[in-house]
């Protein structure tokens, strides 16, 4: 592919639950190019953003292993220091939840003027506050002269999002992770939330990993998709073949969970997300979820098999499944 | 304004109870009972409650706590010389608390459940579990009269002029003592406080903001952890200042220091009313203070609860 920006392999984020490591994250293998937008779905507790905490190295006690290549540099064991000159700056981060992200304490130019403090030490104090203000603008707010005064109790939710954004871009990043950032919004703002990105992408070129669970979202916004489920991508494909013809019996079922018109009830997809404690390691993972699928048809240790170029599916159960079947009786293929 | 009517109606309601007054024990056991009845009469100790608290109010107002009985001289006279010691006592507390409590408080936070975080737990724990009057009793016997660092009583030494450099430097001398061992122990509360504050802290998401923004460590926890931390201790001033006036009854006593405490105390064993619920109110209305003072810090550094 042209222009790799971000090179993910064998990535494995472990977390130490009394005396044993967990891997939240297991053997994640991806790529991001420039100007790209790839989504990462999955149930909550499937691993997105520990995947997202793991590049921006902000996880305090886990043991990542694996490869995290950013524009051919390690990120994995990168010392603080030089970690510190890239987040914020060609590496940066949109977070979920914009009502506990901003410091309460700190008015709002300050915060956003940290960023660009932080990585362009030269600019001058006067120089910075318009920069501030022309992110402001950038992001949509109104009177960002007075906002820059304001305290983050003072905005809705909608405006703290785009205060987080405006942090997240001050510096004309290359890769932006957005992590959730609709999913604390009402459904007018997220759409406001989500031209905003694709503003950004067509201007800055950057390239975006997008989490979210929400498909809307991702039929929407994404080049390109991974599934996630318990720590693993389970399928990886573009946007369009994964929306036309998912292989995953979890891709399936996820997008069979969307409510459609003309249907009575939801489809919902049996049991829960292990907690990592008990996560099978054997096996795969999704097998619980589908009980009536006999074990041979799983493979002892799941690989991704690449069916078609660039589709990428997790273990040999999905050839169990049929598709398309007829779309009323589509419970994972099978009645 | 009605907390302190409400106490003013309680300290005099008890000092009211307690059995005897400044007539009774003191006299000469020789004059006529028919006489000091006489005097109580005269001086309206025979009235009923309400009524002498209304008188008592009513010259309170006008600034007049009345006259000890035991020093001869009006109450206001003798808290005012008191009071600037015991002013004194307590600011050079809170500030020796403060001293103690920030660095502690921070390490302990920054690095918990390291070595040096469980040192300085420790050392709250046996903070905790001293009573005040014993460690200052220790200290007194070892720092005053063992070590002789420290002078053992008063507030001054005797003969030097007021306003003088010796004599502030002997003012700070006496003062020190009492101010540390109370320090030492009322500290602890504010250690950990301020360390689970910051633990708390340490786990919000605007730190990861700060982070993701690449800030370095140090002003991770200079920039946003440590105001965010110490936040609450502003709050936690008022009770603070509560504590102390409790912290100054025992102190002032053990260390003989002419200030309010000590004036308390006595002035209950000489059954000496007035002074009493003077004291007493005075002590509270400070106290209530000392909320109002938090409050007004809590809205100038919290932008969240800025008074428009």
């Amino acid at each position: 592919m042209a222009d790799t920006l971000l090179e993910i392999q064998h990535l494995n984020t472990s977390f130490r639950i009394h005396d044993d490591y967990y891997a939240a994250v297991d053997d994640v293998t991806l790529t991001v190019n420039k100007n790209e937008v790839l989504a990462i779905v999955g149930e909550s507790g499937s691993g997105k953003s520990a995947l997202a905490f793991s590049i921006m190295g902000l996880h305090n006690r886990a043991k990542i292993e694996g490869s995290i290549l950013f524009k051919e540099q390690e990120l994995v064991g990168l010392p603080y220091s030089k970690l510190n000159q890239l987040r914020g700056d060609q590496l940066s981060m949109i977070f979920q939840d914009p009502l506990t992200a901003l410091n309460p304490l700190m008015n709002i130019g300050d915060q956003i003027g940290e960023a660009i403090l932080l990585h362009q030490k030269k600019l001058t104090k006067k120089k910075r506050k318009e920069r501030v203000i022309d992110l402001l603008n950038q992001v949509g707010i109104p009177r960002p002269e007075q906002i820059c005064e304001q305290f983050p109790h003072q905005l809705s939710g909608g405006m703290r999002q785009r205060v987080i954004i405006a942090i997240a871009i001050a510096n004309r990043p290359e890769l932006l992770i957005a992590d959730e950032p609709t999913t604390a919004l009402d459904v007018t703002i997220q759409a406001q939330i989500l031209d905003l990105i694709r503003e950004l992408k067509e201007n800055m070129h950057a390239g975006i990993i997008l989490i979210t669970h929400d498909l809307g979202v991702v039929a929407e916004m994404a080049d390109r998709v991974a599934v996630m489920y318990a720590g693993q991508i389970v399928e990886l494909a573009d946007v369009h073949t994964l929306f036309e013809k998912p292989l995953h019996p979890y891709t399936r079922s996820l997008l069979h969970s969307v409510p459609n018109e003309g249907q009575d009830k939801l489809h919902v997809i049996q049991g829960i997300v292990p907690s990592l404690q008990h996560l099978p390691r054997r096996g795969c993972r999704f097998a619980e979820r589908i009980p009536w699928l006999d074990g041979s048809a799983h493979e002892e240790q799941p690989e991704l098999h690449e069916v078609e170029p660039e589709h990428f599916v997790r273990c040999t159960c999905y050839r169990h499944f049929h598709f398309p079947a007829e779309r009323e009786g589509w419970t994972h293929g099978i009645s | 304004m009605p907390q302190v009517l409400l106490l003013s109606v309680l300290v005099f309601l008890m000092a009211q109870m307690m059995p005897g007054d400044a007539l009774s024990g003191q006299i000469d056991p020789n004059i006529d009972p028919a006489a000091i009845e006489a005097q109580r009469e005269k001086l309206g100790l025979n009235n009923p409650w309400y009524v002498q608290y209304v008188d008592w109010v009513g010259s309170a107002l006008h600034g007049d706590l009345g006259q000890s009985f035991r020093h001869k001289m009006p109450v206001t006279d003798l808290i005012g010389q008191r009071l600037a010691n015991t002013f004194w006592l307590a600011v050079a507390t809170l500030i020796l608390t403060y001293l103690i409590a920030i660095p502690l408080g921070i390490t302990s936070g920054r690095y918990n459940d390291t070595l040096r975080d469980q040192l300085i737990t420790g050392y709250t724990y046996i903070g905790f579990a001293t009573p005040l009057f014993i460690f200052a009793l220790v200290s007194l016997w070892v720092f005053g009269f063992k070590l002789e660092w420290f002078p053992t009583g008063g507030s001054v030494a005797p003969g030097l002029e007021p306003g003088t450099f010796p004599y502030i430097v002997s003012k700070l001398q006496h003062l020190l003592l009492p101010a540390l061992s109370m320090a030492l122990i009322t500290t602890v509360n504010t250690v950990q406080y301020l360390r689970s504050e910051i633990i708390d802290t340490k786990q919000k998401d605007f730190i990861i903001t700060a982070r993701a923004k690449g800030a370095p460590e140090s002003r991770v926890y200079n920039r946003h952890i440590l105001r965010n931390s110490l936040l609450p201790l502003a709050a936690f001033l008022g009770f603070e200042i509560t504590g102390l006036i409790g912290g100054t009854i025992f102190v002032e006593t053990i260390y003989s220091y002419p200030g309010m405490g000590l004036l308390f105390m006595d002035s209950i064993a000489l059954r000496d009313y007035s002074v009493v619920t003077s004291v007493v109110l005075l002590l509270g209305v400070v106290s209530i203070l000392g909320v109002l003072l938090s409050d007004i810090i809590l809205s100038i550094v919290d932008p969240r609860i800025r008074i428009k």
